[in-house]
């Protein structure tokens, strides 16, 4: 079908001055480049343009001081490669081992010019199809109906070169650097333009307006060098470590929060910028005052007729006169090329620096294009990882698998396992998945249940935002349930204003699990797959509709959760009973006793020792389970038929009944703390 | 169950109500305040009433009036009213009077007084409804001191009345209340004797008794005729509470053999309606005599247990096995009526005394049960394994296995590796998988067991570690091995995961199958197990195909299936130019199968038809198949498969000759069975004990034969004991059955496998089930109408998803404190509650 269009597509446009490609990429950054990976892989028509010379031209200036921010973890003290992308922020999704970026960088924190030559070798090595020192300068629709969203994205480039593509992915970041305008804004320096030799600001008195990591970085670097350094923004300061975002205030970067607190001149204020006014006075000192002071009044009368907040009140805080006022607030989307037909908007609020998008990451305003990379950041603006790396580079490879099954018929990737499976498949995950885990309660694992729960389907890192619409979505059926596995912290744990320090903050039970505050899985069950409405009427707080039962395994200090009581075993209850099953696993010989006993078989010994695949066990592991009162000893049976008092001739019924397991004397002790 | 319960406990008021004089009208009060004056003037001929006088005041005797208020209730039932009689100031009477007579409690019948009772012997109300009526009962119930006293009472007794004898550690306990409660029933009807001495209770059981509880015995002296016969007694087992009394002497009551000659199914008698089931010994006229005898002594020894009932096949219909001597009729409605042949009367006792047993242990889990659910109802055990091979793993962790013969293989050295040996035998694991892990364990037997064998290479790898590694040998569940070779593709393992099968396939699989032999020595060398020299000879069957150069569909076919069946199956073939020689030695025409069993002992010829694969396949594996084998638990499966009945020999260690002769004559006698034809080593293979014991009660003489259809409808039918084992007896055993003449003796459990405990419900405990509120019609009286603007749901597309996106955070925090399990975090009442929970990271 793909095939098709494309050979139609190329028919219509041949003639016009179009190049035409399936699929156009703006921006040859990460998310760029990590698209562009996966349609190579796929073998799809693509091309990337990039405006610069080189990929990745953000990093060539930002961040000013060079150093990342994303940490790069050499050891984990694993060789799983795929937990290892977990403490891994910088790479990109490939199969080839060489592009990892520990091999590019021993920094931790590593410098920006290595992401630069990272991407670099990204794109030559995958021999990626970029087209360079392409800026495109404007986008617009052409309607066609035979087109895959029935119409085409005409794209125009700086040398007024057109092209023609079916579906257009906007990688191309946030990099408009966000001004205010004030009174006397034409004094300050912004951060982009900044010089970023300390020198320059040797007993100098400095105002940084905004408070995110770029503010912060500007000061670490002068902070030794300052008289003093005073910070202004609206919003109190957010600390990562406390809202468990990591694009809020990095410990790395908080120099001046310490020097504040410590009474040591520098200091934070709360204020609104756009109230603010700066004057100049003769000597080139900077005043601050209030844009309402300068109402009617003519700046270039001079200094000395502006009334200054000390006037009035004196012991206004910034009655002191800078410096330098440094501008550090971030970045916004580049809308400006889009043609109005498009229908880019701005978000609402604090999300006014990204483009609207779906939870699909396809754009509120046209069909057909999908929005990646940090300008993608709306859908989890400060929750999860998406605006980052180590976020969209799955958020990114869940949008092509999106686009595979609507253009080329090839639905989501999946395995089928039978039934027995079912816990292994979620601790396997759990406990390695990376995706889960960057992008926790965003994209999820899905277990679509086959009719009669013998067997499953299983399928990766689907945005867990549009699971209403899976099926169209993802070319699979959902028709017999569907458990959805999703990483969540602890409702309420996080914010700006938790102390995430708390005595008692970690929950070491299996039956508080559902309290657990730091970062753990959530299974919810579904009986059947929640419509539209019941996700838009989701409760307050809750990543998804209210499920038929939910399950969480209980935080862990070492996000190991293979513990055979503490997690494994509760899993498998709540699996067990949302299916209504018995989900254990046996030894042959219990087999061989149920299959003369019962006449039916549990699914282990269903699918394992009837088609000859039993576990025979070695000796000691059978002794271990006669010891455990979950295997019954028979060698030692009489033949008169009196039974010892004493003999355990229970337990295999227990086993079957699953009664009275003896309780072990710990159990007590944990009880009658619980009491 | 506890319908029946219900139904005589309530015969039991309705009792206690007829033999008591209902309280007259008058005392609707249980206890009136009255002055001396009235009281006296009020008390009527023949009623009992209990009366303490206290002074207006009384500030002493106030514990001691609440146990006599809350007694007043219990003892109206008997008739006895109680009275409290206010004393004026001025009385200086007999009861008023004296300081000591305040401290005491009168007991009148009519106007004359019969008892006076110290308060300190009323302590509770057990001890004043046990002491009045002990008073009152004073000639039902005797008190005896030594054993001279109760054999007198006895012998007196004797060809009149029973005896009801009961020892009480005290007086005015519960026990004695409960005794002397059901003496005010009983006692016109049955002489009791009370006694609290030790030695009377010692003289009276045969063992050693406990002298702290409570005993009672009823002893049949009725029935004693001869003065020197003594009095059967009938000890009632359980604990001394009017309701267990009750039905020890209900029981003991009832006649000892009913005598029925209706349909047993409709038949109700005493013992089936408190609870307890009905033996019936069938009988017939010619041998009536020595069944009633049978089932007195039955009876004697099941009386207080269950019912003994004579049955007359000759009056009743009945569509029973002939052979059948004994019924079992339980008291659960709906279950239908057992049938049983038993040889001696202990099995009946066996019979009855184990379902006892069954039935008190299943109401002792119902108890705790229901205890534990009143206690909470998330503590049942859900927290502990019931998973065998996850606890088993977990036991055995901190054992060092012995895993230096096996070479641990990375994502680095997986290929360069397998290029070393010949053949490289993989196991994909997951370390922290339990099955993985036990798998494991066999492996490392394996490895120990292979040490030294040329050309085989022992590897595993760690999915755990390499899960890249894993799913490019598209290993996607472990654990799983496969076996490489240079230059083709690996074979996956598919048998048991055991010790011995797994050596024997990775032994076989060094061979290629089939193997092509090149010349007759070798062929003949083959078929006697003696060819090749790597395989260890092998007492099992060796399979050879013989092809002509004109058949090589049927020789491409044969390769292929071997392929299939590498590893498992010794296969052979044989296509040279002399391969005529061969077909005509064993007389076959080729294409054809030599199949030689017990290392060449014996030779079969099949010629083959069919050239498909996997009809070749299916062919083989069922030519495999043993005619008459014993069942193991590794062999198991391949019978299985056929989906036929089992008539299956238990034997308690091999069977015997003779036993085998005939078996094997009945399986080989119809080459089509309908059936498999097997035998099980208990010796062997002990989980047989398990098998005979879900399908019979009491284990049955060895060796048994059974009939065991696993397949359909699950019956499981025992061959009569009493008949040999031949071949004739069995087949016409088996008529009878297929006729439908036989009946089962057990069914297979037809249950499904359900979730053995219920899971933590964290829905439930995270947020009780709400009606489906809209964010933006639930309202709050918190919320103030600023603190959410009002959007129309849809009104605006494009910021649809923000609207949402926002608003519940501040719902959230509107909540806060007022949904329950939600919202407390951080507070002082949550964080103290989280205190007494247990381990915690933060601790270490």
């Amino acid at each position: 079908l793909g095939l098709a269009l494309y050979a139609g597509s190329l028919c219509a446009v041949s003639g016009a001055a179009f190049l035409y490609h399936d699929y156009c990429v703006i921006g040859a950054g990460p998310a760029g480049l990590q698209v562009a990976y996966f349609l190579q892989q796929a073998g799809r028509d693509y091309v990337v343009f990039e405006r610069s010379h080189a990929p990745g031209s953000f990093f060539a200036l930002y961040p000013r001081h060079r150093k990342l921010i994303s940490i790069n973890k050499q050891y984990t003290g694993k060789s799983n490669s795929e937990f290892n992308l977990r403490h891994d922020w910088n790479s990109l999704l490939s199969h080839d081992r060489r592009l990892l970026f520990r091999r590019y960088s021993r920094d931790f924190f590593p410098s920006a010019d290595t992401m630069v030559r990272y991407l670099e070798d990204f794109a030559s090595l995958l021999k990626l199809r970029v087209q360079y020192n392409t800026a495109i300068i404007h986008v617009t629709l052409e309607k066609n109906e035979e087109a895959w969203n029935g119409h085409y994205f005409l794209l125009t480039d700086q040398d007024r070169k057109n092209y023609k593509c079916s579906s257009l992915l906007v990688a191309a970041g946030t990099w408009v650097p966000n001004v205010v305008n004030f009174p006397g804004s034409e004094y300050v320096e912004g951060y982009e333009t900044v010089s970023i030799n300390p020198e320059d600001f040797a007993g100098q008195t400095v105002l940084i307006l905004g408070r995110g990591n770029s503010a912060f970085e500007t000061a670490e670097n002068i902070l030794g060098v300052t008289n003093f350094i005073h910070m202004v923004s609206r919003s109190r300061v957010r600390l990562s470590w406390a809202t468990h975002y990591v694009g809020d205030l990095r410990a790395i970067n908080n120099g001046l929060l310490d020097t504040y607190q410590l009474k040591s001149l520098d200091g934070l204020l709360e204020g609104d910028l756009e109230d603010l006014a700066i004057v100049k006075d003769k000597k080139g000192k900077l005043h601050i005052t209030l844009r309402f002071y300068l109402e009617d009044r003519n700046i270039s009368a001079g200094i000395d007729s502006i009334t200054l907040p000390q006037d009035e009140l004196d012991n206004f805080a910034t009655r002191a006169p800078y410096d330098r006022v440094i501008r550090c607030l971030g970045w916004k989307f580049d809308f400006s090329i889009y043609n109005r037909s498009l229908r880019i908007m701005p978000g609402k609020g604090n999300i006014k620096k990204y483009p609207q998008i779906k939870p699909s990451y396809e754009s509120r305003g046209t069909r057909g294009l999908f929005v990646l990379g940090t300008a993608s950041h709306s859908v989890d603006f400060r929750k999860s990882a998406g605006g980052f790396i180590h976020g969209f580079r799955y958020t990114t490879r869940a949008v092509h698998r999106l686009l595979e099954n609507r253009h080329h018929g090839v639905p989501w990737p999946s395995t089928v396992y039978p039934i027995t499976q079912l816990t292994n498949s979620i601790i396997k995950r759990v406990n390695e998945a990376s995706g889960l885990y960057q992008m926790f309660s965003v994209l999820a694992d899905i277990i679509l249940l086959r009719e009669n729960a013998t067997a499953f389907e299983y399928l990766e890192e689907y945005p867990v935002g549009v699971l209403a619409e899976l099926e169209m979505q993802t070319g699979r059926k959902a028709h017999n349930g569907l458990f959805v596995i999703i990483m969540e912290y602890g409702r309420n744990f996080s914010g700006a204003d938790k102390d995430v320090f708390y005595y008692n903050r970690a929950v070491g039970e299996a039956q508080h699990a559902w309290q657990s505050n730091f970062l753990h899985p959530v299974i919810y069950y579904y009986k059947r797959l929640p419509t539209e409405r019941e996700m838009r009427l989701r409760p307050p707080d809750w990543p998804l509709p209210r499920p038929d039962a939910i399950h969480h395994i209980v935080e862990d200090f070492l996000t190991d959760w293979t513990a055979p009581n503490a997690h494994i075993l509760p899993l498998r209850r709540f699996l067990e009973n949302c299916l209504s099953t018995d989900l254990r696993n046996f030894f042959a010989e219990s087999c061989f006793l149920f299959a003369f006993t019962h006449q039916k078989q549990p699914p282990f010994c269903q699918q394992g020792y009837v088609r000859m695949q039993g576990l025979v066990g070695s000796q000691e592991l059978r002794h271990h389970a006669v010891q455990a009162g979950l295997l019954q000893d028979y060698t030692h049976t009489d033949f008169s038929g009196d039974r010892p008092p004493d003999s355990r001739d229970g337990s295999q019924d227990q086993l079957m009944r699953d009664h009275a397991i003896p309780v072990r004397p710990l159990q007590h002790l944990i009880n009658a703390k619980d009491e | 169950m506890s319908a029946q319960k219900d139904r005589w406990i309530s015969s039991l008021v309705f009792l206690l109500l007829c033999a008591c004089s209902i309280p007259r009208s008058g005392s609707t009060g249980l206890q009136q305040e009255q002055s001396p004056q009235q009281y006296f003037s009020a008390l009527e001929a023949g009623k009992a009433s209990l009366a303490f006088f206290t002074p207006s005041v009384s500030p002493g005797a106030q514990p001691f009036l609440e146990q006599i208020e809350s007694s007043a209730e219990a003892l109206q039932d008997y008739g006895i009213s109680v009275v409290k009689v206010n004393c004026p100031r001025e009385d200086v009477s007999r009861y008023c009077g004296k300081e000591n007579a305040l401290r005491k409690a009168f007991l009148f019948r009519g106007n004359r007084l019969i008892r006076e009772f110290p308060t300190d012997a009323l302590f509770d109300v057990n001890s004043i409804v046990a002491n009045v009526l002990f008073a009152l009962l004073f000639n039902e119930v005797k008190y005896v001191e030594t054993l001279a006293d109760l054999e007198n009472t006895e012998n007196v007794l004797k060809g009149k009345s029973n005896m009801v004898f009961a020892y009480v550690p005290a007086t005015g306990t519960a026990e004695h209340r409960a005794v002397m409660e059901a003496a005010f029933v009983y006692g016109t009807i049955h002489q009791f004797v009370l006694t609290t001495e030790v030695a009377l209770l010692k003289a009276t059981s045969h063992d050693d008794p406990d002298v702290s509880s409570a005993q009672l015995l009823f002893c049949h002296c009725q029935q004693a005729t001869e003065p020197s016969q003594p009095c059967r007694r009938t000890a009632l087992g359980q604990p001394l509470t009017l309701l267990n009394i009750h039905r020890h002497l209900k029981l003991m009551g009832a006649p000892l053999v009913t005598e029925i000659a209706e349909d047993p199914e409709k038949v109700s008698t005493v013992h089936l309606q408190l609870g307890l089931p009905l033996v019936f010994i069938l009988s017939q006229r010619e041998t009536y005599e020595a069944d009633r005898r049978t089932a007195e002594f039955v009876a004697w020894q099941l009386l207080g247990k269950a019912g003994v009932a004579l049955l007359s096949r000759d009056l009743v219909d009945l569509n029973v096995l002939h052979r059948s001597n004994v019924a079992l009729k339980t008291p659960q409605e709906g279950m239908p009526i057992q049938y049983l042949v038993l040889e001696d009367t202990d099995e009946v006792i066996t019979l009855v005394e184990d379902k006892n047993k069954v039935k008190q242990i299943q109401e002792d889990e119902q108890q705790e049960e229901e205890e534990e659910d009143e206690d909470e109802k998330e503590n049942n055990n859900q927290d502990i394994q019931d998973d065998q091979v996850l606890e088993a793993v977990s036991r055995d962790k901190k054992r060092e296995l012995p895993l230096e013969q096996i070479l641990v293989l990375t994502e680095e050295n997986f290929h360069s590796s397998l290029s070393e040996a010949a053949r490289t035998v993989v196991l994909f694991y997951a370390s922290w998988e339990a099955v993985s892990l036990a798998v494991l364990r066999s492996y490392s037997e394996v490895a120990a067991h292979l040490k030294g064998t040329p050309g085989v290479l022992l590897s595993r790898v760690n999915c755990w570690d390499w899960p890249g590694l894993c799913s490019q040998e598209n290993v996607t569940q472990f654990p799983a091995i496969r076996i490489y070779r240079e230059g083709q593709r690996p074979v996956t393992y598919d048998g048991m995961w055991g010790t011995e099968e797994l050596s024997s396939f990775i032994l076989l699989s060094r061979v290629p199958c089939p193997l092509k032999l090149a010349t007759m020595e070798e062929a003949e060398g083959y078929l006697r197990g003696e060819f090749p020299s790597e395989l260890p000879s092998h007492p099992h069957t060796s399979l050879l195909g013989v092809f002509s150069t004109a058949t090589n569909q049927a020789r491409e076919a044969f390769e292929e299936a071997g392929n299939i069946l590498s590893g498992h199956v010794r296969m052979g073939m044989y296509f040279e130019d002399d391969a005529l020689a061969l077909s005509r030695k064993y007389s076959v025409s080729p294409p054809a199968l030599l199949l030689a069993r017990g290392g060449g002992q014996s030779m079969e010829g099949i010629a083959l038809s069919k050239y498909s694969t996997q009809d070749m396949v299916q062919m083989i594996r069922y030519e495999l198949l043993d005619i008459f084998p014993e069942i193991t638990v590794s062999n198991l499966p391949q019978y299985l498969q056929l989906g036929k009945p089992f008539l299956i020999l238990f034997s308690a260690g091999d069977i015997s000759q003779m036993e085998s002769k005939e078996m094997l004559k009945l399986a080989k006698g119809r080459p089509q069975q309908a059936f498999v034809a097997c035998w099980l080593n208990l010796k062997k293979t002990p989980v047989g004990h398990g098998i005979l014991r879900t399908y019979f009660s009491t284990m049955p003489s060895l060796p048994v034969l059974l009939w065991v259809n696993l397949h359909a409808g699950g019956q499981v039918f025992k061959f009569p004991s009493e008949q040999s084992i031949t071949e004739m007896n069995i087949l016409s055993w088996l008529e009878k059955l297929q006729a439908g003449l036989e009946i089962p003796s057990s069914t297979l459990s037809e249950e499904d496998w359900k979730p053995p405990l219920p899971a933590y419900d964290f829905l439930q405990m995270m947020e009780p089930p709400v009606p489906e509120l809209s964010p933006h019609t639930s309202s709050h009286p918190g919320d103030t109408p600023a603190q959410r603007p009002p959007k129309s749901p849809g009104g605006d597309p494009a910021g649809g998803d923000s609207a949402i996106r926002e608003e519940p955070s501040q719902q959230s925090t509107a909540q806060e404190g007022g949904s329950p399990g939600r919202g407390l975090r951080g507070t002082a009442p949550r964080l103290s509650a989280r205190d007494k929970q247990g381990k915690r990271h933060s601790e270490l």
